[in-house]
């Protein structure tokens, strides 16, 4: 069903682009993805400090048993997502192309904590306070599921002073090829709802808006019906625009306000959480299921099966591949996430950690980049910056070393949403450079 | 499969498929529809300037790149390809071989690759080889092969409808006599006028603006500032004083107006950036436009006017930013902190 011409959608103000979505999963149903023998769970699947781990080779553990606790308050407790036996502790490279210290755990049948309901009953009524659900999301280790893996209580633990008047809930999904959000919101919408509410208790917010691109119309539709009867909880159906996911563009388009540069979302009065997040919340809360498993995607124009898989964390990507219908011959680039921010991968062992949202497979053709010319000065990089700024010459500053000036052009406000790389005609390295820019302001001075 | 084969590189993953060969491709198709008409009107001489033309500026880039600047040749983005039939567009379809080579050795060599190449260019390069040629040879560059009256291909040569105006308004004698000895105006907007080789026919050429437009290689800023500022302003003095001045109809379809527009103040390299810069250009394209055919000693001031333009890019650029977001929200802050500090 197509929306009427007549009503124009709402979208984000500035710039933005518009690929081909390639949602070629989404009538894949969510299938659990069979046990793997080994898990490798990495202890920094979040921004912020790396969990200390509590375990050591040998140890028996249970599913949801907590195997590494948070290290201050921006960091998120680990839970084994198998039960089986400790093995090495080593460090392995990640989906980031770094390496950080994981715990690997051979599988041994499927032995889950006493405390966790597995059960597929919907639980309506939340019992928990405020301080106890914020509590609960950090004992359960949930982080924000959109890819940036952000801890989900030091969102809801609103600075004293700001006034949050919103919560709103991204169902965007802007990448391209991505479709677990659009599965999970199309099989369990109830549990998502319950899960806002469940938000909006501990933020102490009555209003709650869905935001859902116009591609995903069953989704928007099954959200309006169920609906109907909330007050409070709103769905609103946005035009298909990259990158409408990206947290500042959603409250753009979604309540026409800006977030200040180097601000938070609750600056403006608004707390945005991803549906993965919002269902994963539930099950926290409601069930007292720690994150231990996630919907991934695994997508491309040559899989044989392009599937969305329920994995548990820690499984390998070569297993989802398999899984897949293998890797097909002429395939050029593995990325972890969407293609426009995801990270390809150089090493089909990589664990999928909480924020890994898909597994695309970029065939040999498409997967080099095409020779660059010289900046023709189209200023089509400037038209496409969510951010209004202005990337050719943030390239030339960082290319240059001249860090100071491309800081006083708000180089630090790029959202590395890649847009600008993407049309560029003369195939610069635009983002990259910019990359680079941002890491030398933030690296430490040297005395 | 061996990992050892997977590419690895930082996102984005994907590209549009417009790329640099592509655009020039696009405008140079876009390009076709005054060609063939050129073609129509001048026969072989249109032919013969264009290749010409094209021979010459691809070749002198390829010369400049390989033994001057010991580069990989760049002639393959097409770029040479598009100033050779835009020199061609801006001269008479009667040119000697000789002048159009020195046009091209100009346009190219002087215009674009003793600045770098590509992109590096803050004047159009065929209008630098133009004006040039206009400065160098006058005699020729303003003999005009007549047509529309007979289509056969003599060495009769003739004004155009604006080199007419400006002769016959210095000699006094009023805008509604001199009209009746030129073509009607959709004889004008098909093209059956004299002129450069690419300017005639304002149809042909609109039908290379929408293609670009389709193909999103262009946005309508700066064609549509020019064309409206010039009938603006042409308007007024024609308001004023319609014995002097001739109707702003005229002035947009005559002369260079409609090729400056289309394919000239829309060049990516020597244009403004954003799209509030690209009004500014097109407004500031008309204006002196104006000023030159109605206050200057030349009957025609496109080429003057781009290029003068050409020059204010750099300014432009820096004062017609995007908004940038969230520019609002600090502001508002701002203005709150500085009223409670009071």
């Amino acid at each position: 069903m197509k929306t009427p011409l007549h009503h124009k959608l709402k979208t984000f103000k500035i710039g933005g682009v518009h690929p081909d979505d390639n949602k070629i999963s989404a009538s894949a149903p969510i299938t659990p993805l069979a046990l793997p023998k080994m898990v490798i769970i990495p202890i920094a699947q979040h921004i912020g400090a790396p969990a200390k781990i509590v375990v050591q080779r040998g140890d028996n553990v249970k599913v949801g048993q907590v195997i590494a606790v948070h290290e201050g308050f921006v960091s998120a407790n680990i839970h084994s997502s198998v039960s089986g036996r400790v093995g090495v502790i080593e460090e392995v490279m990640d989906s980031t192309g770094f390496k950080h210290t994981a715990i690997s755990i051979r599988v041994k049948g499927d032995d889950w904590e006493q405390s966790i309901d597995r059960g597929d009953v919907l639980v309506e009524q939340i019992k928990l306070t405020p301080k106890e659900i914020v509590a609960c999301i950090m004992e359960m280790g949930v982080v924000g599921m959109g890819g940036a893996a952000f801890p989900s209580h030091v969102k809801l633990s609103v600075p004293e002073g700001k006034q949050v008047d919103h919560l709103l809930i991204n169902g965007v999904e802007c990448e391209p090829y991505l479709t677990s959000d659009h599965r999970l919101m199309l099989e369990k919408p109830k549990e998502i709802i319950v899960g806002i509410k469940i938000l909006m208790k501990a933020l102490g917010v009555d209003t709650s808006i869905i935001g859902i691109e116009d591609n995903k119309h069953d989704a928007i539709e099954l959200f309006q019906e169920l609906l109907k009867n909330e007050t409070g909880i709103t769905v609103e159906s946005l035009e298909v625009h990259y990158p409408q996911g990206g947290e500042k563009q959603l409250i753009q388009a979604l309540l026409n306000r800006e977030v200040p540069s180097g601000g938070l979302p609750a600056d403006v009065g608004v707390i945005v959480h991803n549906v993965g997040t919002t269902f994963a919340v539930y099950e926290a809360v409601q069930k007292s299921k720690p994150l231990v498993e996630r919907v991934v995607t695994v997508t491309g124009k040559e899989v044989k099966q392009p599937s969305n898989f329920l994995v548990r964390i820690g499984t390998s990507v070569i297993d989802l591949l398999i899984a897949a219908g293998g890797v097909p011959e002429r395939t050029g680039k593995i990325v972890s996430g969407g293609p426009m921010m995801g990270k390809a991968i150089a090493d089909l062992d990589v664990p999928v950690a909480k924020g890994t949202s898909g597994i695309l497979l970029i065939p040999e053709e498409e997967s080099k980049r095409a020779e660059v010319y010289n900046c023709v000065h189209c200023g089509k990089c400037i038209e496409a910056c969510p951010m209004g700024l202005e990337p050719y010459r943030l390239l030339l500053m960082s290319k240059k070393g001249n860090n100071q000036r491309a800081k006083e052009e708000h180089i630090l406000d790029c959202i590395e949403c890649g847009s600008c790389s993407f049309v560029c005609p003369s195939n610069r390295p635009i983002l990259d450079y910019i990359r680079l820019g941002k890491t030398q302001l933030r690296k430490p001075k040297k005395p | 499969m061996s990992t050892a084969l997977l590419t690895v590189s930082p996102s984005p993953h994907i590209h549009t498929e417009l790329t640099v060969p592509q655009i020039m491709r696009g405008v140079i198709i876009a390009m076709v529809p005054a060609l063939l008409f050129s073609i129509y009107n001048f026969g072989l001489g249109a032919v013969y300037v264009t290749v010409l033309a094209i021979v010459f500026c691809v070749g002198i880039e390829y010369l400049i790149a390989k033994y001057l600047l010991n580069r990989a040749a760049t002639i393959y983005d097409g770029s040479a390809v598009i100033t050779g039939i835009l020199l061609a567009f801006n001269v008479p379809s009667n040119l000697p071989w000789y002048i159009i080579l020195v046009g091209s050795a100009v346009a190219v060599g002087i215009g674009k690759m003793s600045f770098g190449g590509l992109g590096n260019n803050p004047f159009n390069p065929a209008l630098v080889g133009r004006v040039f040629l206009l400065l160098s040879f006058p005699v020729q560059m303003t003999s005009w092969p007549t047509q529309g009256a007979t289509f056969s291909l003599d060495a009769v040569t003739g004004a155009t409808p604006l080199g007419i105006l400006k002769d016959g308004l210095r000699n006094g004698e009023p805008v509604d006599s001199l009209m009746t000895q030129m073509p009607s105006y959709s004889d004008f907007f098909f093209g059956l006028q004299g002129g450069s080789l690419g300017e005639m026919s304002a149809f042909a050429l609109l039908i290379g603006l929408v293609y670009m437009l389709y193909r999103k290689i262009i946005t309508w800023h700066a064609p549509v500032s020019m064309i409206a500022t010039v009938f603006v302003m042409t308007g007024i003095f024609w308001l004023i004083d319609p014995t002097k001045y001739a109707s702003p109809f005229f002035h947009v379809l005559t002369g260079g107006v409609m090729l400056g527009a289309v394919f000239m103040a829309t060049d990516y390299v020597t244009s403004p950036f954003t799209h509030r810069g690209m009004l500014i250009f097109g407004f500031g394209i008309g204006v002196l436009t104006v000023l030159i055919r109605l206050f200057g000693s030349y009957p025609e001031g496109v080429s003057f006017a781009i290029l003068i333009m050409n020059a204010f890019v750099p300014m432009i650029n820096r004062f017609a930013k995007e908004t940038r977001y969230g520019s609002k929200a600090s502001d508002r802050l701002e203005r709150s902190d500085a009223s409670t500090r009071k």
